[in-house]
């Protein structure tokens, strides 16, 4: 069965290439397509088992970031979306991606249903920052897009990317429900407890990234389409890693999920 | 119209960082403690909306209801003293105001009427200032005047406001449109010299004298007869003559008349300083580098990459605009120099930026002249205006530098570089061909027009003086660029357009006048043009360098198939004219011709400068002292390790996206703890391909006042030299030469104006000269000739600097070096040979000298040195290899091992320097730091037999760099006193 993606691109998505190839290096069919021409033809996502939202600057993330965007698309393409999750189908945002689809209430989903609860914003720096961090999913993650992953090591590029939850039951159901995917770590692998750079935003509970109830609805602020071949890697100099870059893992699972499942 | 004013803050428990990082700014940058800051972002919705709406505005739109609270025509400030307020002046680019507009369409799910519109304001709520203090902050810190607006109020005052707005609504009010004005110019020299500074035309008498002939020629005045023009030029058309024969465009110094007379008295005459030697020096070697594809010709050199691939670079300079408000100056070069390779050939995709920032010591603690801005300021403002420009265009920064020099606090120097990739062929066409046909249509995209930027590509031709106008300042937009370089390159590949350029300095005028060129003329209507507001005049609308448009050729079968794309992409394109094979350039209003200009006097009309140069005999200077005769040198490593131009930037690049689009090979920062200086930048574009691009920059400005010749042979070797490090191969390499001088025209106000021009032939000489030892063609370039600043008394010229950007291609990135040790045990190279050449040092800088010798580059020995080390890299002997350069041998090798984290055992005999001062801080070029492992060392050192390549020491695992001079002098440091040495100055 062939697994199609479609990668929406336009109003300053910047992560749309690298996601499309990431997609179509695990085997996928992978499609770019400009919001409007989804709008346009909604049908398209009827064929579409993968829905990705990249990484970029969406509205230059004026008024906060991610907030444009999700607003278009809760408006113009909230019932089409919601029949796409019911239907079971996968969705990944990756860090603007994320902070829209946290901002459109299409995370945490925490009773399957859409509303915001948790938000992304300014990193405790108050600063944009590039650097590498290591992650750990933790055990009983229920994120299908994590299957066989433990540890990884992944660029973050944002500005915005503390993670708040509305209150602390909203998180205890995250960590409860098996909703939190991702956490940063020290380089030894224990909880980075906050401490910057190793949790470079400040992220309550070194969230990194959240997946929905069913697993298959996944935000992260790292860029997994950013770690795809070994030289990607900054310490490739020095170290033995792989040929392939650790962040296709992330986007093999998914295709292996869909095709089995979908 | 109803004014809603919408306020939004965080909750009172949540965390403000943006607030807190005020403070911390007020403090370090003012002096003042501030005890608390909270920030308010304030909306303001000038539309007729009903209370409802405004509520669903306000909470779906504005409100994060996870963290924030917000308020309607109240205000959320509480507990404190004072509140500043900072909005835009009218017709300033309001980027978030924009956005909101479209967010607010979206929940109203109708458009706004014509003009309803949302501003952008902040609200800084202040507690612990009194009212004074408040004025200072906004003034000094908050807001630039030239583009916005701003109030200070006390508590009492904002009660008595009962939450009304508290700044203007920054609309433009309309004004009655300009008629079209006739110039005379039947006038005298004085009159036209006059009339040419009033109008800010920047054209000097020879080429006023030039114009009034033109329009005397009885074949003029029969030809605008009979075209229905008066005998006279109209505004519009003096105004296109100023801007396409302004330096900024035509480049006149650089191909002037030049007499030259060296510093033996010799003299000659350069017929051109562009043919002669950068253009020389391309020819000389077109020959030896089969890649070249287009040089010179278009917006920026665009050179083969692979079979299939073609790769364009250009870097820019956006010195003046980023003086007057750094942020928005800076932005605007960034995402201009953008532009220039989006519309290389058929339209290149922006794959990475470079940038290299020039200014005074951000802890100057002198006054101020009037109109200049403390260089902490300059800093801080340039630095956002790139990271914002660049990280909002999607387009990772990989490499760049940052250097001071207390000159640069007349002008500082923001040069913004751009690699782009194509595929070879697009829609069946070579991709760097490119030609407007007569009868295509003049289609204008992106952004709208406003009065932003007129006169800049004037104003960046002349000193920054007291009428500099704020007008020449703009904002960029990444965002409509984002949108519309997405657009471009679907519509490239369709085949929709035979022609594209950037509409930047001199706006239409300039693009539509160049790309008129091969056709052979142009008509076009201004009143067609999309304006921001109404009221500019036909000129100001040909004119206006309103940012994010780009200009096109689109041949009638395809204009529909262009306007609908558009249309889905949201991207403004509008039909303004016709190309023609007239001969000349033809500008209507309201169906009325305004201006008519023969083509070849437009582009042929301008008369060449002649110019005098002459070298003034050095200063006599004292001979070197080598103060101190301490054996422990300790010190001075570390000193050297922490001046400005040393130590680490790591602070400012970790803010630039240096990895998106996933291309990234060897980033900024490299070692153990991503904390070592990397040499170049490499990436690997195509993906699938491990074929790579690396980049780096060299700049040396210190050494100008000493030698303008050594100062620019230095420049290209760095640059060069950076790439050698990481394994790129001389043959492979191709540079951009961007000049950044003090005006060099005698005049009274520039006395020494034909020594500074002697300065830039040597430099000119030097380019030439090393430029073809090491087979490097020059594939673009610019120059800025007029950095000085001039009020009152004052007048401050910067350095003469050269900015040279090499791109190397490498032909297996798993092959490339990074700059860091790798393992205990590794043998210590130096590579290159150790001279006295102190002169311009960072350690006599240290000490208030400036020296003698500024390092000489010799070329023919460095090239047997860079072509050996390429063969050992490409073997695959070489752990890390470091370029040695600012702060000499004793940097290098310190950042070596801290960025191993390691330490290192050196013995500095081999060298053959006596004095350990000299070994540890001379700066003399085409050296290296490499670190190769034991079972390598044989077969390296058999390699590098023939050129100077010295072992002198070991890496170790315990972390401590020991060195020892021939003198007997040391160094003995933990690394992790290096890396704090090295950090410090600049950890904000």
């Amino acid at each position: 069965m062939t697994v199609n993606v479609l990668v929406l691109t336009g109003f300053g998505i910047n992560c749309d290439n690298e996601t499309q190839r990431a997609f179509v290096r695990v085997g996928a069919e992978a499609d770019r397509v400009h919001l409007n021409d989804l709008l346009a033809d909604l049908s398209r996502l009827e064929s579409t088992h993968i829905l990705a939202i990249p990484g970029g600057f969406s509205f230059g993330d004026h008024i906060a970031s991610g907030k444009v965007f999700a607003n278009r698309m809760r408006h113009k393409l909230g019932p089409a979306l919601e029949r796409f999750v019911t239907d079971g189908k996968l969705v990944i945002g990756i860090c603007n991606g994320f902070q829209v689809m946290v901002k459109m209430g299409l995370l945490p989903r925490i009773d399957g249903v859409s509303a915001q609860e948790t938000t992304l914003t300014c990193n405790d720096s108050s600063r944009f920052e590039n650097r590498w961090v290591r992650l750990q999913a933790p055990s009983g993650n229920r994120c299908v897009w994590l299957r066989d992953v433990n540890e990884i090591e992944l660029p973050i590029r944002h500005g915005e990317g503390k993670f708040i939850a509305r209150d602390d039951a909203v998180l205890q159901k995250l960590h409860d429900n098996g909703q939190v995917a991702l956490q940063y770590v020290r380089p030894d692998g224990s909880p980075a407890k906050g401490a910057f750079p190793f949790n470079p935003n400040g992220a309550t509970d070194d969230i990194a990234g959240i997946c929905d109830p069913t697993g298959r609805i996944f935000g992260l602020m790292p860029h997994p389409e950013g770690y795809q071949d070994r030289e990607n890697h900054p310490l490739w100099p020095r170290i033995t890693l792989p040929e392939e870059g650790g962040g296709l893992r992330i986007f093999q699972n998914a295709v292996a999920f869909a095709r089995d499942e979908l | 119209m109803p004014i809603h004013r919408i306020e939004v803050a965080g909750k009172p428990d949540q965390r403000d960082a943006a607030g807190a990082a005020l403070c911390a700014r007020v403090q370090e940058d003012l002096g003042i403690s501030v005890e608390n800051a909270r920030i308010v972002e304030v909306y303001t919705l000038d539309a007729a909306l009903t209370d409802e709406e405004v509520e669903r505005i306000r909470e779906e739109l504005f409100t994060d209801p996870i963290i924030q609270t917000s308020a309607t025509n109240r205000s959320l400030a509480q507990n404190y003293d004072c509140v500043i307020e900072v909005g835009f002046l009218p017709g300033v680019t309001d980027n978030v105001g924009r956005s909101a507009l479209e967010g607010v369409q979206d929940i109203l799910d109708r458009a706004l009427a014509a003009g309803e519109g949302v501003y952008k304001s902040t609200l800084y709520v202040l507690e612990g200032v009194t009212k004074e203090t408040a004025e200072r902050i906004a003034a000094e810190l908050l807001a630039n005047e030239l583009i916005e607006q701003y109030v200070v109020k006390t508590a009492a005052e904002m009660t008595a406001l009962n939450g009304k707005p508290l700044l203007a609504l920054p609309v433009v009010t309309q004004e009655q449109v300009a008629a079209v004005a006739h110039v005379p110019l039947d006038l005298d020299d004085a009159g036209l010299v006059a009339l040419s500074r009033e109008r800010m035309l920047a054209l000097d008498l020879a080429e006023m004298r030039v114009i009034k002939q033109y329009y005397e020629r009885s074949e003029t005045r029969a030809r605008r007869k009979a075209l229905g023009l008066p005998d006279r030029p109209t505004d519009i058309e003096l105004e296109i003559l100023a801007q396409t024969w302004s330096e900024h465009c035509k480049h006149k110094i650089f191909n002037a008349v030049i007499a030259y007379t060296d510093e033996n008295g010799e003299a000659r005459t350069i017929d051109s300083l562009f043919d002669t030697y950068i253009k020389g020096v391309t020819d000389a070697v077109a020959a030896r580098v089969p890649w070249l594809v287009s040089v010179f010709g278009d917006n920026a050199g665009i050179i083969q990459f692979d079979d299939a691939h073609v790769f364009a670079l250009k870097a820019e300079t956006h010195n003046s605009p980023s003086a007057l408000d750094p942020y928005g100056g800076a932005m605007t070069g960034i995402v201009g120099v953008n532009r220039d390779v989006l519309g290389a050939g058929l339209g290149f995709q922006c794959i990475f930026n470079t940038d290299v920032f020039c200014f005074a010591s951000p802890y100057y603690k002198g006054t101020i002249p009037p109109r200049l801005l403390h260089p902490r300021r300059v800093l801080r403002g340039v630095h956002s205006g790139v990271r914002d420009g660049g990280n909002q265009s999607g387009i990772p920064d990989i490499n760049g530098a940052i250097v001071f020099h207390e000159r640069f606090l007349g002008k500082p120097l923001v040069f913004c570089g751009t690699g782009g990739i194509s595929p070879a062929v697009v829609a069946g066409r070579p991709a760097h061909v490119k030609a407007a046909q007569p009868g295509d249509h003049i289609v204008m995209t992106g952004g709208r027009i406003g009065k932003d930027g007129i006169h800049g590509a004037t104003f960046s031709s002349e000193a920054l003086h007291e009428g500099s106008p704020a007008t020449a300042v703009q904002i960029g937009d990444p965002i409509t660029q984002k949108k519309m370089a997405d657009f471009l390159l679907e519509a490239r590949d369709q085949g929709l357009f035979n022609c594209i350029t950037d509409c930047g300095a001199g706006g239409l005028s300039s693009s539509v006048g160049e790309m008129a060129r091969e056709p052979g003329g142009a008509s076009i209507h201004l009143d067609k043009a999309p304006l921001k507001y109404a009221g500019l005049a036909p000129w100001e609308i040909f004119l206006s360098e309103a940012q994010e448009r780009m200009t096109l050729a689109v041949p009638p079968e395809h204009l529909d198939a262009f306007l609908d794309l558009a249309r889905r992409r949201e991207v403004e394109a509008t039909v303004l004219g016709v190309y023609t094979d007239s001969g000349s350039l033809d500008c209507h209003y309201n169906g009325e011709l305004i201006g008519s200009l023969d083509m070849a006097f437009l582009h042929e009309g301008v008369p060449r400068m002649q110019l005098e140069a002459k070298l003034d005999a050095p200063e006599p200077r004292g001979e070197l002292l080598l103060p101190g005769d301490e054996a422990d040198l300790t010190n001075d490593l570390l000193q050297v390790l922490g001046a400005l131009n040393v130590c680490s930037k790591e602070n400012f690049v970790r803010m630039y996206d240096h990895e998106v689009l996933g291309q990234s090979v060897l980033k900024q920062f490299q070692g153990a703890r991503q904390d070592g200086p990397g040499d170049a930048g490499v990436i690997a574009p195509v993906p699938g391909s491990k074929r790579g691009i690396a980049v780096a920059c060299g700049i040396c400005p210190k050494y100008a006042d000493l030698d303008a010749y050594r100062m620019t042979a230095c420049a290209v070797d760095e640059a060069v030299r950076n790439l050698v490090a990481v394994g790129v191969n001389l043959g492979a390499i191709a540079g951009l030469d961007n000049f950044c001088w003090p005006d060099p025209v005698q005049s009274p106000t520039t006395p020494d104006g034909r020594h500074k021009l002697a300065q830039l032939v040597q430099a000119c000489g030097a380019l030439y000269d090393v430029c073809l030892a090491y087979d490097i063609p020059l594939i673009s370039g610019k120059d800025s000739m007029k950095n000085d600043y001039r009020i009152g008394d004052t007048k401050i010229s910067i350095p003469p600097t050269l900015l040279f950007t090499a791109a190397g291609i490498v032909e297996n990135v798993e092959q490339v070096v990074s700059m860091d040790a790798k393992a205990p045990g590794h043998g210590v190279y130096v590579l290159g040979e150790t001279r006295n050449e102190m002169g311009g040092s960072e350690y006599l800088a240290l000490r208030g000298q400036l020296g003698v010798n500024a390092p000489e580059v010799f070329p023919l020995s460095a090239r047997g040195l860079y072509e050996r080390l390429a063969v050992a890299i490409a073997r695959g002997l070489v752990a890390s290899c470091h370029d040695c350069s600012d702060g000499g041998l004793g940097v290098a090798l310190a950042e070596t091992a801290l960025a191993g984290d390691m330490g290192m055992t050196v013995t500095l005999s081999p060298l053959n320097v006596s004095n350990g001062v000299i070994a540890l801080f001379s700066e003399s070029q085409s050296r290296f730091v490499a670190t190769v492992a034991p079972e390598h060392a044989d077969a390296f050192e058999a390699i590098m037999q023939d050129s100077v390549c010295h072992r002198v020491g070991e890496t170790s695992s315990e972390p401590m760099l020991r060195i020892v001079c021939a003198d007997d002098r040391r160094v003995e440091c933990d690394v992790d006193a290096l890396r704090q040495a090295w950090k410090q100055p600049l950890d904000w």
